[in-house]
């Protein structure tokens, strides 16, 4: 018998040393799931890969081609899927994609209070404190606080939407590119283009001027 | 119910538990329909193998934050935005 309480070793369990009860619990689930024939394990594999295969740097690359090119950021805003196709990002599978724009008038926050919606196909998974009660709740109720504290807070005349996503839609924010920027090139934009800056919490910022 | 964009509505403070996709926050709460999004399967069933029910219409709902939150700290102009599906809303 295994430490995993089965004959067999389970996929993705790495060290093996993840003892947290929800740890096990999953392992138990996982466990139960391959024996009764509803997935199997390379399923469970295909998907640990699929997920890891999927980061920030995706949404990166749509948003400074997006800067530099307005067809592109006209069909990345009305057809994201297919857009994101079109720079060999595979965001196909059940959940709809809606990118919103920041503008000098409006400034988006995504957010999901019930539990942990964010665009994975594109973006992979998100970071811990998006997970966090306290951002969840105060992401919804004190927007600007939140935007405050991890570093800029627009002025009051620029309107602060924030983005419940409940249901079936994944959000993602288009930054506005920084000024200073006219004489960049795709790649170099790329890295001015945060993971914050794709949930909102952020605004992308020209390094030259900052530092 | 269909409702079109710009309409306002009420969301509906059903009393359901489970798997239900509405948070209390805006239950009760007027906004306006800002997009259609089409007809998905309700999450309300499909938590619990129902995956035959029809679908439902599905909404992004406006709302000014200075009527969700009783001393709201920021511009009148700030929003928030949630989908809710048609079952949960109500013309306002």
């Amino acid at each position: 018998m295994s430490e995993n309480g089965h004959d067999h070793p389970h996929p993705g369990s790495g060290t093996g040393k993840t003892t947290t009860p929800h740890a096990l619990r999953i392992r138990a689930m996982e466990g139960l799931l391959v024996e009764k024939g509803v997935l199997t394990e390379a399923e469970i594999q295909d998907r640990i890969s699929y997920m890891d295969s999927r980061s920030p740097a995706n949404g990166a690359k749509l948003v400074a081609r997006a800067w530099t090119d307005e067809g592109f950021k006209d069909r990345l805003l009305t057809d994201t899927k297919s857009a994101a196709l079109e720079l060999g990002i595979d965001a196909s599978g059940p959940v709809e994609f809606i990118v919103v724009e920041n503008t000098p008038e409006i400034r988006n926050l995504i957010v999901c209070t019930l539990c942990s919606c964010y665009p994975r196909a594109i973006l992979g998974r998100p970071p811990d404190w998006y997970k966090s009660f306290e951002y969840r709740s105060r992401a919804v109720k004190e927007p600007r606080a939140v935007m405050r504290e991890f570093g800029f807070e627009p002025s009051e005349n620029v309107e602060v939407r924030v983005h419940d996503s409940t249901a079936d839609i994944r959000y993602m924010v288009l930054p506005m590119r920084p000024e200073g920027t006219e004489g960049m090139g795709e790649e170099e934009l790329e890295g001015l283009v945060s993971r914050d800056s794709l949930v909102g919490v952020a605004v992308p910022k020209n390094s030259a001027n900052h530092e | 119910m269909i409702f079109a964009e710009g309409e306002a509505v009420r969301v509906r403070s059903l009393e359901k538990s489970g798997h239900v996709r509405t948070p209390s926050y805006v239950r009760g709460k007027t906004g306006r329909i800002s997009r259609l999004l089409g007809g998905f399967k309700n999450p309300e069933d499909l938590a619990y193998g129902e995956y035959d029910r029809p679908e439902k219409e599905l909404y992004r709902v406006a709302f000014r934050q200075s009527d969700l939150w009783r001393n709201y700290e920021g511009g009148p102009d700030d929003t928030l935005v949630i989908d809710i599906y048609e079952h949960w809303l109500e013309k306002a």
